[in-house]
């Protein structure tokens, strides 16, 4: 389980390499696995059944800082930098929120500012997952006028001048992730870094969240799962035990409804949380449009992999009231799964206009 | 949009009934509620259509037998109209038993008529004292040389009154709740002493014929009986695991029908200068209900998915997609009305009746406290 301080989503990350999972969604020409959504949904969940915050540390790099790659990026940005991220030997984050901007991430101020073969980028980014260790930052900024199309997508080194991530920020839960601001100081970006077309930078952050909504949801699965396993651990641990062969009856008295009654919920929603997950990402596969069905699966799975893990830490009091007790991190980790990635109150937004289009 | 869980054969289906239950069900959804009459026009369109065949294989005069092809026709028809499509669900509860447990023999004798909808099945489990807990029912079946001897009541009976062919539960060896319960099929034409007594005053499902079902010494040949004696309470159970997830396809149905309105509604209701459709509360609430009605489409395709592959994992499915598809009916139906306001509140609309309808799916076919029990149990085992 991962611990709050401890810097190790590189090491992390390269174990995913050596094992052959860190570029499950980059093309095989490129050092990737080309795995497809639905493997990469499965890989998720089963990482954060175990650890939450290891798995939005992998769901990131995986998804949203290698996969614009693979879709806008051109030949050389793609050769230059992918296999590096597929490989594990590089780290990738994902920069679009601001301070200043978060559900309207349109609105964000930080500039880049063209100089001849390069841009000039000033401004702050927020809530980076991997932030200060990542090696390698996909960064959206303003190129042109107010608005959406006035932003555009680069590719940021960390080593380079200019370049500077906070401290990790203290968090309720993903305590083993970090997560930080990212000062961008007049840090020169060759103008080949550029992802995609000036202005094109907002459908690159768009096309990676709905692809990057599918790791969401396949990481709220698996803590939802971690906390439905840690209080049947619970429960069997105090002798709560049906053989396998036990009528409805015996069920019945086996098991106290205030035990079993939220225990089929927690199973229900979990269920239903991995069939929405998994839905979303063979849409994806298969090419077809799946923006709506990416938010119905976030917006499902987070919400139950709070209430389950709410009612988990409720099956396994009082132990559940230690810091360190699973149904206690998965709570905390939880909730996180409700706002990044789009708020859930943005999924509602994203699924009524499509309601509403047709 | 095509649904890539589908194969041709289901979107084929799913595209014929649901031009079907749009042209020629809707129209009658509302008489069918406000008369409470069974409607037998549907049940004709039914076998014009050749819709009783779809949960029959091929070698009894059905389609392909899937269950995923079932349940998406029975989810079509429940939009337009909860009544009507529980009478193809129920042909099949009625008929799994004989499918399930029946030999080759009985399975000819019975199947064909069905799978032609000449004959309506029905499935008689719960008594008036035996509803959640079937292991307490009282109804005896008595050995008398070649033939059985039934004696007691079933109720709650879906089709009980219209059926023609009823596959009934009754204890063959009294004091020994589940373990002693057998199966026959009671041929109704041929069964004097058996009366049915149509239950009406329903709060939805209002057309749907309910019954109580009075056993007085009906003889039932000893060649009808399915299975070995006191192999009954398992072929209830294995007939429950197969149906569920149509009553969750049901809820379902009913589901979306309400969602649909809701939307339409939504986007012609002008208040404050502009559709109640840009007001972002009303927006979050058909998120919601669209959420939660498509993670149950997922529970019900899932689970109907596993019964075509055989899989040994299906009661569990099967109780997960039924508890979640009926709490998800009651709920978006009763945001619709809430959408509609005062006319979700009448009779001149349809979201009333759909949340009337609703209602039912959280009880039939084990309640969802049951489904709760079924699958704790799955957790807590081993």
């Amino acid at each position: 389980m991962a611990r709050g301080g401890v810097r190790h989503a590189g090491e992390l990350i390269a174990e995913a390499g050596r094992r052959g999972l860190a570029g499950l969604l980059t093309p095989a020409a490129l050092g990737g696995q080309d795995a497809g959504h639905v493997t990469f949904a499965r890989a998720v969940e089963a990482v954060a059944r175990e650890c939450a915050s290891s798995a939005v540390i992998y769901d990131v790099h995986v998804s949203v800082a290698s996969e614009p790659f693979a879709l806008f990026g051109g030949e050389e940005l793609k050769r230059r930098y992918l296999p590096r991220l597929a490989s594990g030997e590089w780290l990738g984050a994902f920069a679009l929120s601001e301070p200043g901007s978060g559900s309207d991430a349109a609105s964000l101020v930080t500039r880049a500012v063209r100089e001849g073969d390069e841009y000039v980028l000033d401004g702050t980014k927020m809530w980076i997952t991997n932030g200060g260790e990542a090696d390698l930052y996909v960064v959206m900024a303003r190129t042109g006028g107010p608005g959406a199309r006035g932003i555009s997508a680069f590719l940021v080194e960390s080593s380079w001048p200019g370049v500077r991530p906070s401290r990790p920020l203290r968090k309720l839960g993903l305590r083993g992730s970090s997560t930080a601001e990212l000062v961008l100081e007049g840090v020169r970006v060759p103008a080949d870094n550029r992802l995609g077309e000036e202005g094109a930078g907002f459908r690159v952050a768009m096309s990676a969240l709905d692809s990057g909504r599918i790791g969401i949801s396949a990481q709220a699965t698996g803590i939802a799962q971690g906390a439905l396993d840690a209080s049947l651990a619970h429960l069997r641990a105090r002798g709560v035990e049906i053989s396998e062969e036990a009528s409805l009856d015996e069920a019945l008295a086996a098991a106290a409804p205030a035990v079993s009654v939220p225990l089929a919920q927690m199973a229900a929603q979990v269920a239903a949380a991995r069939a929405v997950t998994v839905h979303a990402a063979e849409l994806c596969d298969r090419g077809v449009p799946f923006t709506r069905e990416a938010a119905i699966a976030k917006l499902v799975s987070t919400d139950a992999c709070v209430a389950v893990a709410h009612a988990a830490v409720e099956i396994c009091a009082p132990a559940s009231h230690g810091d360190a007790h699973p149904a206690a991190i998965r709570l905390r980790d939880a909730k996180a799964c409700q706002i990044y990635e789009g708020t859930n109150q943005i999924q509602r937004l994203v699924i009524a206009r499509e309601l509403l289009r047709a | 949009m095509v649904d890539i869980r589908l194969n041709e054969e289901q979107l084929m289906v799913q595209g014929s009934v649901r031009e079907l239950a749009r042209g020629r069900i809707a129209p009658r959804a509302a008489e069918i509620d406000e008369t409470e009459e069974f409607p037998w026009d549907v049940v004709q369109l039914f076998r014009q259509q050749d819709l009783f065949a779809l949960p029959f294989p091929p070698e009894y005069g059905g389609l392909s037998g899937s269950a995923l092809t079932l349940n998406v026709a029975i989810e079509e028809i429940a939009k337009v109209c909860a009544t009507s499509a529980l009478i193809l669900a129920v042909q099949a509860l009625g008929s799994y038993p004989i499918m399930l447990a029946g030999t080759d023999a009985q399975r000819e004798r019975w199947l064909p008529d069905l799978a032609s909808g000449r004959k309506l099945a029905a499935y008689a489990l719960t008594e008036p004292g035996a509803g959640s807990d079937p292991g307490g029912m009282v109804t005896r079946a008595i050995r008398r040389g070649d033939d059985y001897v039934l004696r007691g009541s079933k109720i709650w009976i879906t089709d009980g009154g219209v059926a023609d062919t009823i596959t009934v539960f009754a204890s063959t060896e009294p004091g020994t709740r589940s373990r002693g319960i057998s199966a026959f099929v009671v041929d109704v034409k041929s069964s004097p002493g058996l009366t049915a007594t149509t239950i009406h005053g329903k709060l939805g499902i209002r057309g749907s014929n309910t019954a109580e079902l009075h056993f007085d010494d009906v003889v039932v040949p000893a060649a009808n009986r399915l299975g070995e004696e006191g192999e009954g309470f398992r072929i209830a159970m294995r007939v429950l695991d197969r149906s569920r997830p149509g009553v969750a396809a049901q809820a379902l149905g009913i589901a979306q029908g309400a969602l649909d309105y809701a939307v339409g509604y939504a986007r012609e209701r002008q208040q404050f200068g502009k559709a109640i459709a840009e007001f972002q509360g009303l927006q979050f609430m058909l998120a919601d209900m669209e959420a939660q009605t498509a993670a149950a489409r997922a529970l019900v395709y899932h689970a109907s998915a596993l019964i075509d592959q055989k899989s040994p994992d299906v009661g569990h499915a099967a109780a997960i997609c039924k508890l979640f598809a009926g709490d998800t009916a009651m709920r978006v139906t009763t945001d619709a009305v809430q959408i509609l306001g005062g006319y979700g509140y009448v009779r001149e609309y349809p979201v009333e009746r759909m949340m009337r309808d609703a209602k039912i799916t959280q009880i039939y076919e084990g309640t969802n406290q049951i489904q709760r029990v079924v699958i704790a149990r799955d957790l807590l085992t081993g």
